[in-house]
């Protein structure tokens, strides 16, 4: 086999009270193709982070070809020949400057590279690099210019060029099709050949699939399954990266009422299947699928943040067709957004302010606010979520995690709805939270429709009547929540078996 | 981590340092320069920053939103030249001068409102661009001349109008309050503004969706607000009061001045953001931004008493505005604690 190109043992990184890693033990070989994956939060960001010099690890030792090496910085973790293409390209190239500049970039960084940038040499430089990597470029193109796939390989060409053996690559493909994620792979397995140590984090089975020489599978900051060998057990990464423990959580499955939102048809882009769903009064629906499967386009189409590319949606059998968030509040549909900080948190505001920021007309009068009527139902979503606080008065951010998440889920529980819409609700929140905000929202679910957003299987679990499968923007599976049958269920979160899926997609 | 919760002292300092501040320089100027404590004085200094304080409640009003107007000097002596050619070389009344003057207020807000929501100009840079667009456009009917009656117009034409006396009155009629002659309609007209922009910004929920958008734009879309609404809002709240301030300074003066009103713009943004730090509330607020005002007024008024050099006013002023910005930005910060 291959040599060994960086080895990690025992790390160990905590965040404040939050363990990330949990003793980390791996291996990354040269001259192939190591495939991380994890779910959100299992700590495969944290891990990348440490071994490209951003964090340090709080224990444990990384060798890299049998020497020490614990990066402080970004560049010291260069210097030894480990680079990183993050997830987001734009941090890997500049778009105002030609592909030349970019390439050369790291270059005129040195110390003793003149004052006066050289055109033709550097155009030269980095035509040898694009060669070397059998990349057809015009060095003299603008990036921005460039469309997203060939940013990304002017990102790995120069990271290349900084002599590089072990690449590490965050999610390269999430943003590029079928046809530019190729040569992409194209261009790794070039570098494969050439020796380098790849470390692929990515949970996209179709790359996964592709690619992979070996599978680490990650959960929970901790490596819960390892893969190698001629024949890679897909299946069994899959269920190690969600957990084996799954079992299906104390739900009693009430009666559903009269049908509330129907999506007939719905097409998330132009090329996705037509989605077909109706969700019931008192009914909480989980909608799970792995990053990319289409979920957050769903929940932006029922909010109205973009349109559908197809088919049609009703509400209470009037046609439904959000143009901006504001319509879909008016007609009684709420979504409580995933990423609170981003998305939901007004950090300037008390909690109070936070909660009734989108109801401010019902707590005024003549558009004077109550502070009066404001508290009185900030009390009350306090007292009905049980927010750990001294009172409606206090700073957004004096408040944990979890409870700021149960402000962000008061907020649309304040008031009636239609339609409650929850996209990843225990994201970054604790067990306890956790089990408070899904029990208030089964409690609450009577006189509504629920659709719950949520990656992890066991979230879904927890709070649904039913789960729906999306893989690829298609709904590949539906399950009752009883006696669920886990493996088919994972094996569509995977879409390892095209043939079920199809099958169980007709039935839906 | 050390929260300021556990340090009274330094959380007295940051909520009343400012206004302490204030108090310690009226008393100092009171016992150091003869005549400084006194109503008279008292209204001279209200006087010299109502126009300014005018305009920064305007200018409040973007940086709630997470904006910025520059454009607001530029509207002032827009204003100014504005209702001067409506009297003077078009011989209309006083009501439409000053109809004229927040009607063109108005419209320069919704056009940088337009141009920042829709074109997708950085507010920076669109207001600067429309700043000296307006800087410009007041010269061009004139040929770069003051107005004033009797004037020869580039046609030829002797000018016939006049500032009519109710015009006049705008800028110096003084209210009889204890002593004769002492309120000047400025002052009033400041004292009014302030009053409404506070009690729009503080107590209306069109004022807290305002301050939602400029602390979390994307959260405050989310939740429903017409984020675009309330940002041309804004930029035509802010151009409506700098046509105001530009309106009381033409009816001081007397004359469609071309030179004038060159400071409106750094003394306003001064105001508003040295109101920052007023009672550590580290946001732009309309109470900060007049004790902002005030708070130049009355150094300048007191040194100038004290014999100070005319030509150390704008060093002076900076030095406030830095000193108010590290007790926003390094001391308050601090008061949300780490996090994110």
């Amino acid at each position: 086999m291959s040599a060994t190109a960086c080895r990690l043992s025992g790390i160990e990184k905590a965040f404040g009270p939050n363990k990330v890693l949990r003793g980390i033990d791996l291996e990354i070989a040269s001259g192939q193709i190591t495939v991380l994956m994890g779910a959100n939060g299992a700590g495969k960001s944290t891990l990348v982070k440490i071994l490209c010099g951003v964090h340090r690890a709080d224990a444990g030792r990384i060798e890299l070809f049998g020497q020490p090496y614990a990066p402080a910085t970004p560049s010291e973790a260069i210097a030894a020949g480990v680079v990183t293409v993050h997830q987001s390209i734009n941090d890997g190239v500049i778009p105002d400057l030609d592909v030349a500049s970019n390439l050369m970039l790291d270059r005129l960084t040195q110390p003793g590279s003149g004052f006066f940038v050289r055109s033709r040499a550097m155009r030269a430089g980095a035509q040898e690099i694009a060669d070397a990597m059998s990349l057809d470029l015009d060095v003299r193109a603008t990036v921005g210019d460039l469309g997203v796939a060939e940013r990304q390989l002017i990102a790995i060409a120069r990271a290349m060029a900084r002599d590089a053996r072990v690449l590490i690559l965050d999610e390269p493909t999430s943003s590029l099709s079928a046809t530019e994620a190729e040569r992409l792979f194209a261009l790794l397995e070039r570098l494969r050949g050439q020796g380098v140590a790849i470390l692929y984090i990515s949970h996209r089975m179709s790359d996964i699939r592709r690619i992979a020489d070996r599978i680490v599978a990650m959960r929970d900051g901790q490596i819960a399954g390892l893969f190698e060998g001629p024949t890679l057990d897909y299946e069994g990464a899959v269920t190690a990266m969600l957990g084996h423990g799954l079992t299906a959580a104390d739900i009693t499955i009430p009666p559903v009422g009269a049908p509330v939102l129907a999506l007939n048809g719905l097409r998330l882009s132009a090329t996705g299947r037509p989605i077909d769903l109706t969700v019931h009064r008192n009914e909480v629906v989980a909608i799970t699928g792995l990053l990319g499967s289409g979920k957050t386009a769903l929940a932006s189409v029922l909010f109205g943040m973009q349109p559908a590319a197809g088919g049609a949606m009703t509400l209470n059998g009037a046609p439904y067709a959000p143009r901006t968030p504001r319509e879909a509040i008016r007609a009684g549909v709420f979504l409580c957004a995933k990423d609170r900080a981003s998305n939901g948190v007004i950090p300037e505001f008390d909690i109070s302010g936070n909660l009734t920021l989108p109801f401010t007309r019902r707590h005024s009068r003549l558009s004077f606010l109550s502070g009066r009527s404001e508290r009185a139902r900030t009390g009350a979503m306090i007292e009905l979520l049980g927010i750990v606080c001294q009172g409606p008065d206090d700073a957004i951010g004096t408040l944990s995690g979890g409870n700021q998440q149960k402000v962000m889920v008061g907020r649309w529980l304040a008031e009636p709805s239609q339609v409650l819409v929850l996209d990843e609700p225990f994201q970054g929140v604790d067990i306890r939270a956790r089990r408070d905000i899904g029990h208030r929202i089964r409690e609450t679910a009577a006189d509504r429709a629920t659709i719950v957003f949520a990656a992890e299987l066991d979230e879904a679990l927890e709070i649904a009547d039913r789960i729906l499968v999306l893989n690829e923007q298609a709904l590949v599976g539906e399950h009752r929540n009883e006696n669920v049958d886990l493996n088919r269920m994972l094996a569509e979160v995977s879409g390892l078996t095209a043939q079920e899926q199809t099958t169980h997609h007709m039935q839906a | 981590m050390k929260s300021v919760q556990d340090q009274p002292l330094l959380r007295f300092a940051i909520r009343f340092g400012f206004l302490i501040l204030l108090l310690g320089l009226v008393v100092f100027f009171s016992i150091a320069a003869s005549g400084f404590a006194g109503a008279r004085s008292a209204v001279f200094v209200f006087q010299s920053v109502a126009i300014t304080g005018i305009l920064a409640l305007g200018v409040t009003a973007t940086l709630v939103v997470g904006g910025f107007d520059l454009s607001i000097g530029s509207v002032a002596t827009s204003a100014l030249m504005l209702s001067a050619y409506v009297m003077v070389v078009m011989e209309q009344s006083a009501f439409v001068a000053v109809v004229a003057c927040l009607a063109m207020g108005a419209l320069v807000g919704l056009v940088n409102g337009l141009l920042i929501v829709k074109m997708k100009v950085p507010d920076l840079l669109a207001t600067l661009g429309m700043m000296f667009l307006l800087v410009g456009l007041q010269r061009i009917p004139t040929e770069g001349r003051s107005i004033s009656t009797g004037m020869t117009m580039p046609d030829g034409s002797t000018t016939e109008g006049t500032f009519s006396a109710g015009f006049l009155w705008l800028g110096r009629h003084r209210f009889d309050l204890v002593l004769d002659d002492l309120i000047p309609v400025p002052v009033v007209v400041f004292l009014i503004v302030g009053l409404l922009v506070w009690v729009f910004l503080e107590l209306t929920r069109h004022g807290r969706l305002m301050y939602a958008i400029g602390s979390n734009e994307r959260a405050a879309r989310l939740a429903g607000t017409n984020v675009n609404r309330y940002k041309i809002l804004a930029y035509m709240i802010s151009g409506v009061l700098a046509s105001v301030g530009g309106i009381l300074l033409a009816a001081r003066l007397g004359r469609g001045d071309i030179a004038s009103g060159n400071n409106l713009l750094l003394d306003s943004v001064a105001a508003a953001l040295i109101g920052f730090a007023v009672l550590g509330a580290a946001k732009p607020n309309a109470f900060g931004t007049a004790i902002g005002a005030l708070f130049v007024g009355v150094l300048l008024q007191g040194l100038t008493m004290m014999n100070a050099p005319y030509y150390t006013q704008d060093f002076v002023k900076g030095a406030v505005l830095v000193v108010a910005l590290v007790f926003t930005f390094a001391l308050s910060s601090r008061k949300r604690g780490g996090g994110h």
